[in-house]
């Protein structure tokens, strides 16, 4: 069956999460002619995520009901290359969105900016610690964009969700309350911090007595009311612990849906096609530019939309998936060392422990936000001199209070047993004692971990599945288990009866949520040889094709990814707008 | 309905023929801009609408106490629409209620206001709809069942109910007040919701704008009383509320955010506060204030409860919600107002905000019918209408059972 062909657009974008409702945006109100094409469903907040039905823990975060079904696509993984990967047929590790606002929906919402050294960590280690100090195999490299470049466009994300924080740089000024390692920000929070539970609140003594720097957790769950520059309002978080996992009800965590989309969808020249799966970014026939997307609809029928330009907007590992399967870029081979495509996959290492007190101490752990805590970077980046540690990267060290929803959140004393009238009594017994201090870790880029096309298992349309090939290495568990060790020592501060400590280890199993924090396979780069796009997210290769996500991070820092995201997409639409469109078709940076 | 117009602009187009040359002289740009601006102020659209989203095509049923009425193609068809008739033919409709061929309309159709419109005004209207694209769109107008279907019987209704006549300005009031009057009374007929009606669906005597229910749902007082009318509002807030659809106070939602969407959002300022100053010098009008119920009250008591933890989230513990997203409640005169419908309305079956260019969020109430009972709906709220300043008389279960029965079968706008 023939796709049918439908008139030309100016803006073809692929997923309606962040990226893409951020970039339908923009440049729908420059008038262009903009249609969005989205996996999954329509969502919004009224009908989606209303009050009545949103907290429902069995529903969102047990059965998964927000998230992509492994029945229309899936990944399949392995540890090492020397293994037959399987498909994920169901999602554990990580937790891809679907429909409109995406992962945005259902995140936790810290919002984070990298340090202004994660973006030129080869150079940075090389200077400070000498050439021989990253490992052989470690194929981590700097970002072919500034800190300084980016700082506008972290500002004006920040800004668009309202972010509820305290600065503790700004331009250059250290400031009391903040976190005083920041890059330097050239303006504060647009909202104030949240309001810190009990646990926030002993953290923030007990790190400070352990010489640490505590400051509370950038959150897009946000502190109080807030319009936003495109005019769409947000309410206070209500601390009501339905965070991660679940759409807002109350018009608090920032998303698409509370941000960009009312505004977008006033907009006459704005178009979303949802249930509409992308299969191929299509070439024109001299195959130097892209032709547009062809998609399948709900009924299975197949449509070609041609389009000036196109913008690869969905998950970071399907827009690596797209780029492969439309053959844009050339497979990286971990053998050969050639190739770049599906090369610097990389993940997150987070460990912490747990810490259990007396009834006396009551954390009132339900009331909590996706983003409610209270955090230390003393160990993260290179804020701590790394000589003789022997390993490159950090973490943020965090005390959050996100929930304690009933079914999932069930801490017990180790030797409890499972189930049962003991395990009933320690339940009750425990419950809103215990806190965690956790963290989470940077994951670097190795040779031999990397994203390619499985050669068995396809998807519903034929089309072969992604395959992950990812394991904890050495560098990694090492640096996690000196961040759980200091960990352990801000919880005895705060004065844990017990401590249980967690090391990181491998294998990493698909099967334990460990966080959707995917990284890399479509790296930007600032030679053609080291990456898929250029510095303006401009495939090296397409002109026309734009890739917006995580999957342009060359490794993964300390921190959740999306702040630095949006701040990539917003980069990325400056030179949209104020270089590419006036001189539509050619490359901005000559490769 | 931004969800189904989003889903309808897809791939499928919708089939409408177009047909016939029956267009105005393109010179007369003077009347069709004024016409555009009345047809606006008229929210012609909010009942005119076509099954294209777009155009005045009509086909929409409107509900009233009597069925379904389907509301005619006002483009200028020559087959389906008004495009045979005369700028006189038009002009009987709208002060009238007369068809060229003699037949009644329905006062469904506002003509009992339409008549205070300037023959200019009229002519000007039938100007603009003569630049409109012809669109062949049959619509049945028989609809409503006997004895209603006899539309001679609307002469009777008419010399009981009707008062032709072009609006007369008070020359002892300003020129605000009086512009004001002519767009309350004539073009914008507010009192066809505003204006409780008779039996025979006339206007109430003596009760004019004291507030009416229809569509299950309830058009309050808008009368310059400041309990339940708009007396406590300032005449920006006025403004602010038909601009954007949203205050601190209450959000537009149900009727009166189409009104908002399709009309008051796209008028000028100027008369939105000749509107404003007209509502607040006509005068107050509005039943005597019932006592409050004590809070020791059970029911208020457990309406507290239920209020604690289903409303409280977003409306605020002390009812002062978040302006401009979740209304306040308290001391706010629609939820006190005699009639407890808007209240049930919104709390059985959810309602989606107004969005408008200055406030592009339209936050909706969820649906709560499905998990509180008759008893409890009522409970709370009776405890919203008498705390934080408010007093109005308890709702009764039987009063929220009457209402899951006027609403049965409607779409929630927020339900999943």
């Amino acid at each position: 069956m023939s796709a049918t062909r439908l008139p030309k657009k100016d803006v073809v974008i692929i997923g309606l999460g962040w990226t893409g409702s951020i970039m339908a945006c923009e440049l729908a109100r420059m008038g262009l002619d903009v249609v969005a094409i989205e996996r999954g469903p329509w969502r919004d907040t009224a009908s989606d995520y209303n009050i009545g039905t949103a907290p429902d823990e069995l529903r969102y975060a047990i059965r998964q009901d927000i998230f992509l079904r492994t029945a229309q696509t899936t990944d399949t993984a392995r540890n090492t290359p020397d293994q037959v990967a399987l498909p994920m047929r169901k999602w554990g590790s990580y937790l891809p969105g679907n429909g409109v606002g995406g992962a945005g929906v259902h995140w936790n919402g810290h919002t984070w900016r990298f340090f202004p050294s994660d973006f030129r960590l080869r150079s940075h280690y090389t200077e400070r610690y000498g050439a021989n100090f990253i490992p052989e195999d470690m194929t981590i490299q700097d970002y072919p964009v500034s800190y300084d470049e980016l700082e506008p466009h972290y500002d004006f994300f920040e800004k668009v969700c309202g972010i509820s924080g305290k600065a503790g740089n700004i331009r250059g000024a250290i400031q009391e309350g903040g976190n005083p390692f920041e890059g330097w920000r050239s303006d504060e929070y647009p909202t104030r911090p949240l309001k810190p539970n009990l646990a926030q609140i002993m953290f923030q003594k007990a790190a400070a007595e352990v010489g640490m720097h505590p400051f509370p957790l950038p959150s897009a769950n946000i502190s109080e009311a807030y319009t936003n520059l495109y005019g769409v309002r947000m309410a206070p978080c209500t601390y009501c612990g339905f965070c991660e996992w679940f759409g807002c009800a109350n018009y608090s965590k920032s998303s698409p849906q509370t941000c960009v989309l009312p505004a977008l969808v006033r907009l006459p020249n704005f178009e979303a096609r949802t249930l509409c799966e992308v299969t191929r970014i299509n070439k024109t026939p001299d195959g130097k530019m892209a032709s547009g997307v062809t998609y399948v609809d709900s009924s299975g029928r197949e449509w070609e939309q041609p389009a000036e330009m196109v913008l690869l907007c969905a998950y970071s590992t399907f827009n690596v998936r797209l780029l492969m399967l439309s053959q844009m870029g050339t497979q990286y081979d971990p053998v050969s060392n050639t190739g770049t495509l599906g090369r610097n996959y990389a993940y997150q290492t987070n460990a912490g422990c747990l810490g259990y007190w007396d009834k006396d101490t009551n954390f009132n752990s339900f009331a909590g936000a996706g983003s409610l805590g209270m955090m230390a970077d003393d160990f993260n980046g290179d804020n701590f001199d790394h000589t003789g540690l022997g390993f490159v990267g950090g973490a943020n060290i965090n005390c959050t209070t996100t929930n304690a929803r009933p079914i999932s959140s069930r801490p017990v004393p180790p030797g409890t047993p499972r189930w049962g009238t003991q395990w009933k009594k320690a339940t009750a017994e425990t419950y809103g004692h215990t806190q965690s201090v956790g963290s989470q870790g940077s994951s670097m880029a190795y040779r031999d971990v990397y994203l390619d096309l499985d050669p068995t298992y396809k998807d519903r349309v034929g089309n072969p599945l992604m395959r992950m090939t990812f394991d904890f290495k050495e560098n990694d568990l090492k640096m996690s288990r000196f961040i759980v060790d200091r960990t352990e020592e801000v919880m005895k501060a705060m004065g844990a009866k017990q401590i249980v400590k967690t090391y990181k280890r491998g294998p990493w199993s698909v099967v334990p949520y460990q966080t959707t924090h995917n990284t890399g396979g479509a790296v930007m780069s600032a030679t053609p040889d080291k990456g898929v796009v250029n510095r303006y997210t401009q495939h090296w290769d397409v002109p026309n094709l734009f890739v917006a996500g995580a999957c342009l991070f060359p490794q993964n820092a300390g921190y959740n990814p999306t702040g630095t995201v949006g701040a990539l997409t917003y980069w990325a639409l400056d030179a949209i707008k104020n270089q590419y469109l006036r001189n539509p078709g050619q490359a901005l940076v000559q490769a | 309905m931004m969800r189904n117009t989003l889903l309808a602009a897809g791939i499928a187009t919708v089939a409408i023929a177009t047909a016939g040359p029956a267009r105005a002289d393109v010179d007369n740009f003077t009347e069709v801009a004024r016409g555009r601006y009345l047809v606006t102020t008229g929210d012609c659209m909010g009942c005119h609408i076509g099954p294209d989203g777009t155009s005045l095509a009509g086909g929409h049923l409107l509900e009233t106490p009597f069925g379904m009425i389907a509301v005619p193609n006002i483009t200028p068809d020559n087959e389906t629409g008004i495009g045979k008739w005369s700028q006189q033919d038009f002009h009987g409709a709208m002060t009238r209620g007369v068809r060229p061929d003699g037949t009644h309309l329905y006062p469904a159709f506002p003509y009992t206001a339409f008549t205070r419109m300037t023959r200019k005004d009229i002519d000007d209207v039938y100007a603009y709809l003569r630049t409109l694209e012809p669109v062949n769109h049959a619509v049945d107008r028989d609809t409503l069942p006997f004895p209603f279907n006899v539309r001679m019987a609307m002469l009777g209704w008419n010399w009981l109910n009707f008062t032709p006549g072009e609006f007369r300005p008070d020359p002892n009031k300003s020129g605000e007040f009086n512009r004001g009057a002519y767009l309350v009374e004539g073009p914008g007929h507010c009192g066809l919701c505003h204006t409780p009606r008779n039996m025979l669906g006339g206007d109430q005597g003596g009760k004019h704008l004291e507030g009416g229910a229809l569509q299950g749902w309830f058009a309050p007082n808008i009368t310059a009383d400041k309990r339940v009318g708009i007396g406590a509002w300032s005449q920006a807030e006025i403004v602010d509320y038909l601009r954007d659809g949203h205050t601190e106070r209450g959000a537009a939602s149900g009727p009166m955010a189409e009104v908002v969407t399709y009309s008051t959002s796209q008028m000028t300022e100027a008369d939105l506060k000749a509107m404003a100053t007209y509502l607040l010098e006509r005068g107050a009008a509005a039943e005597p204030a019932p006592t409050v119920i004590a809070g020791s009250d059970a029911r208020v008591q457990k309406g507290a409860a239920i209020y604690d933890d289903t409303c409280a989230a977003c409306h605020v513990g002390d009812g002062s919600g978040v302006a401009g997203m979740f209304p306040r409640l308290r001391d706010n005169q629609l939820v006190r107002q005699a009639d407890p419908t808007g209240v049930l309305r919104v709390i059985l079956q959810g309602a989606q905000s107004a969005s408008s260019p200055r406030m592009v969020t339209a936050p909706s109430m969820p649906a709560l019918g499905w998990r509180l009972d008759d008893q409890q709906v009522a409970d709370v709220a009776t405890f919203i209408r008498n705390s934080w300043g408010n007093a109005a008389a308890a709702v009764t279960p039987d009063q929220v059972r009457a209402m899951r029965e006027v609403t049965a079968g409607v779409a929630s706008p927020a339900e999943h």
